[in-house]
């Protein structure tokens, strides 16, 4: 890829004295993982396109920690916390956007008792914003009637009770939106969350992405449209392991909207 | 002579009443092992959920038939317990149906209980048949032993003899059956007595509205050994169920203190602590055994109904993994009750008995398989976390055994070096954007 994305930081702002209107926290998948910044990169995209005056932290953000936390280590997540803070809060940030919902849940719900408030948003609740106040517009395009089912992150959906958000982007690509059999609230986990992503799962007859693949598969999607890097990875392995991945893609929210415009 | 039943019936009340309160003490005492912990906030938003939750029961319907069965029988557990109360009145003075000169509106109720009482016991039954014939995979899982399958069956043979005995009372009962009026069921069995003398029916009713009032009140104190003590913890439960987002898990206020300290360049570390600072250090972080858990989780641990409905949500219980988020429940109170029988054989102390809730009933094997995906706690229907004891769990095994697995120990360490679960530099993080 070689056009140039606009991605200033937060230091760049505060060099000229501005304030950003958001800050995107990319996050470490975002970051670093060879999947996970694609959808960085077509988040970025959207947001260029719809002029967003938006920053991120690039080298000075690191971990928040969650993983950290759900394996038990509470003083790690801590000191990441507090570190993250100290930055965020040095450069007065009121509001946050994340493509991650691990990410957004930890700064959202457990960085505010540590001294870190902001108003946190999920990117498909971003883009929705985006689209309602028209400086983005979607058309269906590309996936136009085409079978997408939406496989609910849990720290979106049942951590956070977002659910609509991501279908409701769906459906202005005028797709068809199909569910699973076990959607929203209870939509079954991919198998990363809870520092599972990081080791191998415990002995079992089965991998719960394998599970959950299966029941994405079911519903015989063209598209399985995600909202966390991390599903997005657990979900396209799955389908791998299917040796279905040339009939079936992956792809996460930001891309789907991105690509129906050709950015 | 003649005050003979009343004095009887006033002994059995006083031992059920008496024994059951006993129980419920030590239930309170058992509860109170656990660590204090705040929830005088949101009175209003509590309220609601318990009116919403426990009595409006609005979580079990999330599953139809059980739903609506359960319903079924929860009306009419607390109807017909109106009834219970002339009973006792009855039973104390000697009157027979004190409540029938109030006339139709008598009749009416009794109508009703005579109603719920078919309906409750049909209900049991369809019940019985779910998890003995149907044998529903959730009342079938490993940690549904011996105790578990038979208190539940208990529980609904308990139901199906007091509805049993409250219709035949009704039935037997010649000068209600004469009024022909509430009736409405118990017309029906009737006729099946109908060959018997008056003096014989009238010993069938007696004895029948006896062992009614004994039964319910042998079923009150085997409460607090059932899973069924649901009928009553579910209130206090659901008053004090987390009211945060599922996804926000509590921060150490301890490990907050020590990090505010070790970031803040004016402490000296060194220094020796204030003399009189009431600080006290934590005995440890996390949680090995139930006296580290919290008041609200060992409640949580009473009021568990080993409904299953958790560990059928659970992605690790569905693909095979040890870990049921029901089970942790079931151990913790198992534990709790060891814990509490222990002190009482010890004369108030608890002696050390080698044991701990982790290791001698949840292993770590099951506490490393949770994804922490909230499945369990939005299926409870009396709101139950068991993810905040796994949580609790994990931390006493990372932060003060340093037992996580390896690869997590990597990935800890990773994000202590470069600030990302992964090997990647911290001064890279912005590199996508050129590539
Ligand atoms: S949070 Fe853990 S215990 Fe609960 S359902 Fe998910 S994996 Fe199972
Ligand atoms: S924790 Fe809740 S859902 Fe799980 S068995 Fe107990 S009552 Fe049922």
């Amino acid at each position: 890829m070689s056009e140039l994305l606009k991605v200033p930081t937060m230091a760049e702002f505060m060099e000229q004295g501005k304030q950003p209107e958001v800050l995107f926290w990319v996050g470490c998948a975002g970051s670093f993982d060879d999947r996970a910044k694609k959808i960085t990169k077509a988040f970025v995209k959207l947001l260029n396109k719809a002029g967003v005056e938006f920053a991120v932290l690039g080298t000075e953000e690191s971990c928040t920690g969650d993983p950290a936390k759900r394996a038990g280590n509470e003083f790690l997540f801590q000191m990441q916390a507090v570190t993250n803070i100290e930055i965020l809060n040095a450069y007065e940030v009121k509001k946050i956007v994340t493509a991650c919902p691990h990410c957004f849940n930890t700064i959202k719900n457990e960085y505010p008792s540590l001294g870190g408030n902001y108003e946190v948003m999920h990117h498909t609740q971003f883009l929705k914003t985006l689209l309602n106040e028209g400086r983005l517009t979607v058309e269906g395009g590309k996936f136009k009637g085409k079978r997408i089912t939406f496989h609910d992150p849990c720290y979106l959906g049942r951590a956070n009770d977002v659910y609509e958000a991501p279908r409701d982007l769906i459906q202005k690509l005028e797709a068809e939106l199909v569910e699973m059999k076990n959607c929203k609230r209870n939509g079954l986990c991919c198998g990363a969350g809870g520092a599972q992503m990081f080791k191998e799962a415990e002995k079992g007859d089965k991998e719960v992405n394998v599970e959950r693949t299966e029941q994405a598969l079911e519903v015989k999607p063209e598209i399985v449209a995600a909202g966390c890097p991390f599903c997005n990875t657990m979900i396209t392995d799955g389908v791998k392991s299917k040796e279905k991945e040339s009939e079936v893609a992956i792809m996460d929210i930001a891309e789907l909207i991105a690509n129906a415009q050709d950015l | 002579m003649q005050y003979l039943p009343n004095i009887l019936f006033l002994v059995l009340l006083v031992l059920g009443i008496g024994y059951f309160t006993r129980n419920v003490k030590k239930l309170i005492r058992n509860i109170k092992l656990g660590h204090k912990i705040d929830v005088s906030d949101n009175k209003s938003e509590r309220f609601k959920n318990m009116a919403l939750i426990a009595f409006g029961q609005s979580k079990m319907v999330r599953r139809p038939v059980a739903g609506i069965l359960h319903f079924i029988v929860y009306v009419g557990f607390i109807v017909i317990n109106i009834e219970v109360l002339e009973i006792i009145i009855d039973g104390i003075f000697g009157t027979h149906r004190i409540f029938s000169p109030i006339g139709s509106v008598y009749n009416i109720l009794i109508g009703t209980f005579e109603i719920l009482a078919l309906l409750v016991f049909v209900s049991v039954v369809i019940f019985w048949i779910r998890r003995n014939i149907i044998k529903l995979q959730r009342f079938w899982k490993t940690e549904m032993t011996s105790w578990p399958k038979n208190d539940a069956n208990f529980i609904l043979y308990f139901e199906m003899v007091l509805m049993t005995l409250f219709l035949i009372m009704n039935a037997t009962d010649v000068h209600f059956q004469a009024m022909n009026s509430g009736n409405v069921v118990s017309q029906y069995i009737a006729p099946w007595f109908s060959e018997l003398s008056e003096n014989t029916l009238h010993i069938i009713e007696r004895t029948a509205w006896w062992l009614h009032i004994a039964g319910i009140l042998v079923f009150l104190n085997y409460l607090y050994f059932s899973k069924h003590l649901h009928i009553l913890l579910a209130f206090p439960n659901t008053y004090f169920g987390k009211l945060r987002p599922k996804g926000e898990l509590n921060n150490l206020e301890a490990v907050t203190k020590e990090v505010k300290m070790m970031m803040d360049p004016n402490v000296d570390p060194f220094a020796e602590p204030a003399e009189d600072s009431d600080e006290e250090i934590p005995a440890k972080f996390g949680a090995s055994d139930v006296t580290d858990l919290n008041r609200i989780q060992l409640l949580n641990a009473y009021t568990c109904t080993e409904c299953g409905r958790c560990t059928s949500e659970c992605p690790a219980n569905q693909t095979g993994k040890k870990l049921s988020p029901r089970k942790i429940m079931m151990d913790t109170r198992d534990r709790l009750e060891e814990v509490g029988k222990n002190i009482d054989a010890n004369s108030g102390e608890f002696k050390d008995d080698g044991k701990q809730l982790l290791g001698h009933y949840i292993t770590n094997e099951e506490i490393w398989a949770c994804t922490t995906c909230n499945a369990c706690t939005e299926a409870c229907p009396v709101s139950i976390d068991p993810l905040s004891i796994i949580l609790e769990m994990r931390r006493y095994l990372v932060m003060e055994q340093s037992a996580a697995p390896m690869e997590l120990n990597n990935m800890m360490t990773n994000i202590e070096n470069n600030g990302a679960p992964w090997p990647y530099n911290q001064m890279d993080r912005l590199n996508w954007k050129n590539e």
